[in-house]
């Protein structure tokens, strides 16, 4: 039944669950001891990350690549629905370890963050860890099944917040539509997933069909998915379901043009739901994507990553623009986050150590940034009741600590070296300059033209104009007038606001001036797939 | 059963009115009783010819055992949901011929042999016709008897057509047997197709397949909400189960007739006809399901979706014996019964509690009953598929089977289908948690036979979700696999 257990893993998915379970059946008075509940379960879960974090062992990891296999740390491994191929396997590699660490630190920050929450408390907390377990469950999966399965049950947690807590001007339309969207994007990704379990188990010819990313990362390596999918087409499995896979979750990552349930998402969602999904979710997309897209599919990524990049370029640039010309403080924010996270599905379809390594970084920079920045702008709603930004104005006066926090959030989206969005954006950048491992497979004839350098000096226009809208946001909310008679009573913020800042800061500052905390982690986890793309 | 059955006639009788309510206990504590005694003392023999019983009329296989568990766990929560319903509690007579409902359902499960599968079918249908239309003062419910008996009457005789037909032609009754025979023979196709087609309009009627759905709105929606979670449950495991057995022993693919020459393969031509069904039902079930105002017909419309769903296993089944659609199908099933019974029961408490069936009268429940709003949330998971739900699990083995079946393009089907399914199901969840009601805070009445039929659903539909799903699915798979042994 057990293969190994270290129980750290399951422990981190668990605690959030319980505790999920433990607040449902306190009576709807307790709501401090609700809020302490959660607060003590994300603590407990965040501290045990920071235990996976920390007892990584990178020199492990690498040697394990040498050798061609695949690398999991803090194994669990049990049997689960063995006629079908189904264990309960949870692993982290260095891509997922930091994931995990970001998750933990969004969950924690957001419990805190929700302090104030009044109406229904015990249900609110309740459902906020089923989407911080959910979340966990699909970084931490080795085996497939198990990732889907987290991947949906985020899902609906995810709608009951933004529906019965968000922002009522929008949030049924904006819950919906985000379920919905999630929804289809995992589903044709499933199609894909399943036509990989059953070509994989077909293969080994011994009717032993397994969902295990060992089983069909080795199946890959076999070159299993480079037959011809059908007798109809000479198209390889590879080829044909990349778009699929890759596409399928990366409309959890925002890739244009399914990045629409996005923005929406983002401002009606009430802020921790925000600081998850912007923080986390999306990060979702981006890594399912890698996990079962690039690393099982490499041909598939060869030929299909070098148009995908474009897509993902209209996110960087696009996305800035619209940002620019938003009055609503939130949906500056919520376009941001489509532009980065455009910054980070590019850095994967560089296609080699750097850029991808830098796409890790700055999934974890951005995860903590856009959380820093909806916990920002939560505060200065709370307060002032109005998001419109040019009817803000002044409020470093009245809430410094947010403005220096939303001043430090903002560097990071511009990549100011000292902090971490220098780190994870040069890389990328760099990247892009150097172009693939391998000459992308034309799928139009570019015979000598490597295009990756454009497509670099384009987007670093999108650091402009993120620069640009940034600090007109900064300028225009914190500085310049205070208008007393519109906002005539501003509350200080809280001691556990100022904690949540205060993490959230730490990370940022210490990503930027001491990259080799995670860099060497995610290079270790990105050098296998880039040397099964070059291969 | 049938003794259960009269000793609550009996005790009907002689009990005074006042204990009368009791009677639910005792038909629903006695069905789950007889689960028991079947999965304890009565498994299945091991030699195939030993399994066919009461001279070949029914077969007692693991794939009878596990559907006969399903029907009777739906009569058992039916009874016990019966109990908070006004008119209908301390009807002893209710509960006998609810109980007679289930023993038809239960012979379907098992029958091979033309004979008694109709026997079988009429059984069920005539006493449901009855418990439908039992409301006689009430005009919703004798409508509803009256649709379901004309159109279930209509349907039978064609059904009894064709089957007379399958007699005609071979000269046998008994299904493994016409099987052997047919596959022999050198029938006309057309001959063949039209026997095939009359029997499956009856099939298609039970389980609510379009285009013999027509009956299920009006009928789910009328019924006494009882006999509605009975209708959507046991009647349906039933016929799902004689559907498959039918079609695999009388129309078997060549590959399991063995390597005999010049047997012919019908199996072609009702995989598609499922498969065209199946595609059918869902989306039509699903689409007219998004503009429903009334909760029971919203239900009514989700189930001939899930027809079409469950129909996408059957025409799965492979014939390479690996019995992934099979499996995916009686799993489905299973979960299934459980979580209709749960969103049927909450459906009587909240009736009962706002004297409505309309969505929008759900509205503040959350606030009302946390818990009850939860169970109806997890029912609507499990239909709509998402973990942690059993539905989850059920709908990704049928999606695996189709997939596995080179039937990808009905899989993408079914997938479209979801999605549109989880709309209107979140609609429901949105009207609970989000809108406020008029009476907040005064708490919906939840009697002792409701919190043990709700809880063992729930705990259910949770648990064949999560952690239980193992066992589950292999008794699926085993049950699965006896349908392949034909004789």
């Amino acid at each position: 039944m057990v293969i190994t257990f270290s129980g750290v893993l399951t422990g981190i998915l668990l605690v959030p669950v319980l505790g999920a379970v433990v607040i449902l059946l306190l009576p709807k008075e307790q709501k401090d001891a609700a809020r302490i509940i959660a607060a003590v379960t994300t603590g407990v879960a965040l501290l045990l990350a920071l235990g996976v974090f920390f007892g990584y062992d990178v020199n492990a990891a690498n040697a394990a690549a040498e050798q061609g296999e695949v690398y999991f740390a803090f194994e669990d491994h049990v049997k689960w629905i063995e006629s079908v191929g189904i264990s309960w396997h949870l692993g982290v590699d260095g891509i997922a370890a930091p994931m995990v660490l970001l998750t933990a630190l969004a969950g924690f920050t957001g419990v805190l963050i929700s302090w104030g929450i009044e109406d229904r408390t015990r249900e609110f907390m309740a459902f906020f860890l089923l989407l911080v377990a959910g979340v966990f469950g699909v970084f931490m999966a080795v085996d497939l099944f198990v990732l889907f399965f987290f991947y949906e049950l985020a899902i609906f947690p995810m709608y009951f917040l933004i529906v019965i807590w968000g922002w009522a001007k929008t949030r049924e339309y904006a819950a919906m539509k985000l379920t919905l969207y999630i929804l289809v994007g995992s589903v044709v990704a499933l199609v894909g997933l399943l036509v990989l379990y059953f070509k994989a188990g077909a293969a080994t010819g011994t009717g032993d069909y397994s969902f295990d990313f060992r089983a069909l990362h080795a199946a890959a390596q076999a070159g299993v998915f480079d037959q011809p999918f059908a007798d109809w087409t000479g198209v390889s499995t590879a080829r044909l379901w990349f778009p699929a896979i890759f596409i399928g979750f990366g409309v959890l990552a925002g890739v244009w043009p399914f990045h629409n349930w996005s923005p929406d998402g983002h401002v009606a969602a009430p802020t921790a739901v925000s600081m998850i999904h912007a923080g986390v979710l999306m990060k979702l997309g981006a890594f399912a994507a890698l996990r079962v897209g690039v690393q099982l599919l490499p041909d598939g990524a060869r030929a299909h990553l070098p148009w995908i990049i474009f897509l993902t370029l209209i996110n960087v640039v696009y996305g800035a623009l619209i940002a620019m010309r938003q009055r609503d403080f939130k949906y500056v924010i919520g376009f941001s986050s489509v532009s980065h996270m455009g910054l980070v599905s590019m850095g994967f379809a560089t296609m080699n150590v750097t850029g991808m390594t830098g796409a890790g970084l700055q999934m974890f920079s951005h995860g903590v940034m856009t959380a820093l920045f909806f916990a920002c702008v939560g505060m200065v709603y709370d307060r002032a009741h109005t998001r419109d930004i040019p009817s803000l104005g002044g409020f470093v006066q009245k809430l410094p600590l947010v403005a220096v926090a939303f001043i430090v959030g903002g560097f990071v989206s511009m990549g100011m070296p000292g902090l971490s969005g220098f780190v994870a954006e040069f890389p990328i950048f760099v990247g892009l300059w150097h172009g693939p491992v391998t000459e992308p497979v034309a799928t139009w004839p570019t015979d000598s033209f490597n295009y990756y350098g454009a497509i670099a000096i384009v987007a670093a226009l999108g650091i402009i104009i993120t620069a640009a809208y940034v600090l007109r946001v900064v300028g225009q909310v914190f500085f310049g007038e205070f208008d007393e008679e519109r906002f005539p009573a501003v509350s200080r913020i809280t001691v556990y606001d100022k904690i949540a800042l205060g993490i959230l800061i730490f990370w940022l500052v210490l990503l930027g001036v001491y990259p080799k905390v995670m860099a060497p982690m995610i290079e270790s986890g990105v050098k296998p797939i880039v040397s099964m793309l070059g291969g | 059963m049938t003794i259960l059955a009269v000793a609550l006639l009996a005790l009907d009788v002689v009990w005074p009115d006042a204990r009368k309510r009791d009677l639910g206990y005792v038909a629903g504590v006695g069905l789950l009783a007889v689960i028991g005694v079947m999965l304890v003392l009565a498994p299945p023999p091991g030699e195939v010819s030993d399994q066919l019983l009461l001279g070949g009329m029914i077969r007692h296989d693991q794939l009878a055992q596990i559907f006969r568990a399903m029907v009777i766990l739906g009569g058992a929560l039916s009874c016990l949901v019966t109990m908070g319903v006004p008119r209908l509690q301390h009807r002893g007579d209710f509960y006998a011929v609810l109980i007679v409902a289930v023993v038809g359902a239960s012979l379907m499960s098992a029958a091979a042999d033309l004979i008694m599968a109709f026997i079988a079918l009429e059984m069920t249908s005539i006493t449901l016709y009855l418990l439908v239309g039992y409301l006689r003062g009430d005009v919703r419910s004798s409508e509803a008897g009256l649709k379901y008996f004309l159109f279930g009457a209509f349907t039978s005789a064609l059904t009894l057509y064709g089957l007379s037909l399958l007699y005609g032609f071979t000269g046998e009754t008994n299904i493994y047997r016409l099987g052997g025979v047919l596959g022999r023979s050198d029938l006309p196709d057309g001959a063949v197709a039209v026997s095939l087609a009359l029997v499956a309009v009856g099939f298609a009627f039970k389980i609510s397949a379009v285009p013999f759905h027509f009956w299920t709105p009006d009928v789910y929606e009328g019924a006494p909400t009882p006999i509605t979670t009975l209708l959507s449950t046991a009647s349906k495991a039933g016929s799902v189960a004689l559907l498959m057995r039918f079609f695999l022993a009388v129309f078997p693919p060549a590959g399991l007739l063995g390597a005999l020459e010049g047997v012919k393969d019908y199996s072609a031509l009702w995989v598609q006809l499922v498969a065209v069904l199946s595609v059918v039902s869902m989306t039509l079930g699903n689409v007219l399901a998004l503009v429903q105002t009334n909760i029971k017909r919203l239900l009514a419309y989700s189930t001939i979706a899930h027809a079409g769903y469950i129909l996408i296993g059957v025409a799965a089944i492979s014939t390479d014996k690996s019995a992934e659609g099979a499996a995916a199908v009686t799993f489905y099933m299973f979960m299934y019964v459980l979580t209709n019974a749960l969103a049927f029961g909450v459906v009587i408490l909240f009736a009962n509690a706002t004297g409505s069936e309309q969505i929008a009268d759900f509205a503040g429940l959350s606030r009302r009953s946390p818990w009850l709003a939860l169970a109806m949330t997890l029912a609507l998971l499990s239909l709509a598929g998402i973990p942690p739900a059993a539905g989850f699990v059920g709908k990704f083995l049928l999606f695996r089977a189709a997939v596995d079946a080179n039937m990808v393009w009905l899989a993408l089907v079914g997938i479209i289908n979801v999605i549109i399914g989880l709309y209107y199901y979140l609609i429901v969840v949105k009207v609970m948690y989000m809108e406020r009601g008029p009476e907040d805070g005064r708490p919906v009445r939840v009697d002792t036979p409701y919190v043990w039929a709700l809880g063992i659903a729930a705990a259910g539909v949770l648990l064949f979700g999560t952690i239980m799903v193992s066992p589950l699915v292999d008794w699926a798979t085993e049950a699965a696999r006896a349908l392949y042994i034909l004789l």
